[in-house]
């Protein structure tokens, strides 16, 4: 009896803390000002609050149906090794179309390039020339 | 206890997904957009995942994994065709 009681308020606190998470993910991606700032909320805060709900909806049906869980476990495998490679893949696509950013992203993208390219040989700052 | 910590999580991811309509109407850029539509994928997980808490009923999971491949599938095809103007060389 008292063991329920407990897997109850632990499936009820993954639930609150899953949703919680996957809309401060969407607030963020809604109220920052850059590409480069929207790009870390969806895909480190929502990534958490699907798992953290998968995880209770993964307890709820092990204690309630007594099978194995074989569909969260595929969906959150499924999730957590795609969401860094679309995100990756989103960042790309940003430094690639030239998107503005705003004065304190850091990292400043575009000047990267003239020393990607190899135009001149980069100074060396041990080496004294 | 748990049913209304269904209800106050389906309150937060049905504010989230207002949140990413918001942003994929009004975003200024593409990769936005994109941004968006990848986090209502996301999003529509949960949703499926509450309903089955609510039914009581695994038979819709399936269609969350179909939701999360065809999401990320969909993700990298338009960002490839934004990277090179291709998807498939």
């Amino acid at each position: 009896m008292n063991w329920y009681v407990f897997l109850e308020g632990l499936i009820s606190v993954l639930l609150i803390a899953g949703g919680a998470f996957a809309f401060i993910g969407s607030l963020g991606m809604a109220h920052l000002r850059d590409f480069y700032m929207r790009l870390h909320g969806p895909t480190k805060a929502t990534t958490l609050g699907i798992g953290c709900m998968l995880s209770a909806s993964m307890i709820y049906f092990g204690v309630t149906k007594g099978e194995p869980v074989m569909q969260e476990m595929l969906i959150t495998l499924f999730l957590f090794i795609t969401a860094p490679v679309s995100a990756h893949l989103l960042a790309k696509t940003g430094l690639h179309l030239k998107l503005k950013y705003a004065d304190k992203t850091r990292g400043c993208p575009d000047e990267i390039h003239t020393e990607d390219v190899g135009e001149k040989p980069v100074l060396h700052p041990d080496k004294g020339h | 206890m748990l049913d209304t910590a269904l209800w106050i999580s389906l309150a937060l991811i049905l504010m989230a997904l207002m949140l990413n309509v918001y942003r994929m109407t009004v975003g200024p850029s593409m990769p936005d957009r994109l941004l968006a539509l990848d986090t209502m994928y996301v999003n529509s997980i949960a949703l499926i995942v509450l309903m089955g808490l609510w039914l009581n009923s695994k038979t819709y999971f399936e269609a969350a994994l179909l939701i999360a491949m065809l999401g990320f599938i969909s993700t990298v095809a338009v960002c490839k065709y934004l990277l090179r103007g291709d998807i498939i060389e």
